[in-house]
């Protein structure tokens, strides 16, 4: 059956190379290649093509209270490079208002600082911890990634017309939506010597804050 | 007028026509592009389980539960990456997260296993950049520190570097350039010297005698230790001896010490 197919096609073949030569050769051409050809060659996979989003950028605002100041609106932006599933690095930079003393309130008149020294900046550098990661649910069919993590830092705040070195520590949680966008509740203690009312006072500074940031 | 308004209504079908238009393609494509305002990174690539398993989870972290388990010879698409994890997508439409140790298991289409780099140890031996955070204290008072450095050789290196010096009485800020040596860049701990120049600005405190701001030329030597840790990340700690020239009859003179986390690139 076989042997009777080739002979077949041979025969066919080489009478059709007889009657036309030029046909049979562009045949032989193509012949050469594959019929059917693939549209993508195989390639590797490329370790820089995919998309790596171990940075977040974000902008916060809340309340921030400053010890014997009273409280006011803070805002602020952050970035953080997360280094591991664990551990992330962040930068802060914020901005708020000193209100009066109660001493300033009740005296009427007395002013223990000029208006513009009333401004309070800090910035910090912080260390986290995704200390418990998790799953929070919606409903029965929405899942969504949560951290619960701590952090801990050193950085400088701008108040009173010095700079006073500030250590701060606090603890926070992160809801993300999706992959690349998160809410994250945060509360710290700024800390630094504060001495505007004479003698040096370690002063306990509460900030809370949440914010939207996004990975990229 | 009438004129105008159309034309302008004209143009407001054509966008309505174009969002239309490019909405319909994302979601024609949507398994394999990003979405149309985002160009970058619209390459999906894919890769091949070839061990019995690949277990996806639902998050990128070790302790989400695993949800999905891709099987030997399936296909899957690596989304983007975050830390040590990868996001892929399976043929079903099935997405999750999976530890980059698994899919360098998998092969891609030439048959290669999928390699990612580990900044190691001998990266660290051949960095070009660093850049770090550093604090401690400058005088007897805190010091806050930004620097980055470049480096020419195994042995030579160039840094700039921002402090902030948090004093009782005053604070400081100095810029400087220095030049480092590392005699030993082999060696994990890893002694420096260094020397350098810069400029320090004076700025006494608000609640003392309003006393003058002021510039002041500075210069220093110092030395130190860089202690590498793992993946990109060493610390660094460090003594350097100021001397700041003060216009004044006599020169002032600091000792720094510092420590602090840096990256190298």
């Amino acid at each position: 059956m076989e042997n009777w197919f080739k002979r077949v096609l041979l025969a066919g073949g080489i009478s059709l190379s007889v009657v036309s030569p030029v046909w049979a050769a562009d045949s032989e051409v193509s012949g050469d290649e594959p019929i059917i050809k693939p549209e993508v060659e195989p390639r590797s996979v490329e370790e820089d093509l995919i998309d790596t989003e171990n940075f977040e950028i974000g902008a916060y605002g809340g309340i921030y209270s400053i010890e014997d100041f009273g409280t006011d609106v803070v805002v602020g932006v952050k970035v953080a490079y997360h280094m591991s599933e664990d551990l992330f690095l962040e930068v802060n930079y914020g901005m708020t208002e000193a209100g009066e003393t109660s001493f300033e309130t009740l005296s009427g008149n007395v002013r223990l600082l000029p208006d513009d020294d009333r401004d309070l900046t800090y910035y910090s550098v912080d260390i986290g911890y995704n200390f418990l990661p998790g799953e929070a649910f919606f409903g029965r069919s929405y899942a969504f990634n949560t951290n619960f993590y701590v952090l801990a830092g050193l950085g400088s705040t701008d108040f009173a017309g010095d700079d006073r070195l500030t250590a701060n520590f606090g603890w926070g949680y992160q809801f993300l939506p999706t992959d690349w966008l998160s809410v994250r509740l945060d509360l710290r203690d700024h800390i630094f010597d504060n001495d505007i009312l004479g003698a040096d006072k370690t002063t306990h500074n509460l900030e809370f804050t949440s914010g939207l940031t996004i990975f990229f | 007028m009438q004129k105008k308004t159309l034309r302008s209504l004209q143009f407001a079908w054509l966008w309505i026509a174009l969002a239309f238009l490019s909405m319909n393609c994302s979601a024609a494509d949507e398994s394999s592009r990003a979405p149309w305002y985002w160009p970058f990174y619209d390459e999906i690539q894919t890769t091949q389980v070839v061990e019995p398993y690949v277990e996806i989870r639902t998050g990128p972290g070790r302790g989400f539960p695993v949800f999905y388990v891709a099987e030997k010879d399936e296909w899957i698409e690596l989304i983007k990456r975050k830390t040590d994890w990868i996001k892929v997508r399976v043929k079903q439409g099935e997405e999750g997260w999976v530890h980059r140790d698994d899919i360098e298991k998998t092969l891609d289409a030439t048959g290669e296993n999928v390699a990612f780099s580990d900044p190691r140890y001998d990266d660290y031996d051949s960095r070009t950049w660093e850049a770090g955070v550093m604090t401690g204290s400058f005088g007897g008072a805190a010091v806050n520190t930004l620097y980055a450095g470049y480096q020419f050789t195994p042995n030579l290196s160039a840094e700039v570097g921002v402090s902030q010096v948090l004093g009782d009485f005053s604070q400081v800020l100095i810029g400087n350039i220095n030049l480092v040596h590392q005699p030993f860049p082999q060696w994990r701990i890893s002694p420096f010297f260094t020397l350098g120049t810069g400029v320090a600005y004076i700025k006494p405190k608000a609640t003392l005698v309003r006393e003058e701001n002021r510039d002041e030329d500075s210069t220093h030597y110092g030395l130190g230790l860089r202690f590498y840790l793992t993946d990109r990340y060493f610390l660094r700690a460090e003594y350097r001896e100021y001397v700041v020239m003060t216009t004044r009859d006599e020169n002032e003179e600091a000792e720094e010490w510092k420590i602090g986390l840096s990256v190298f690139f």
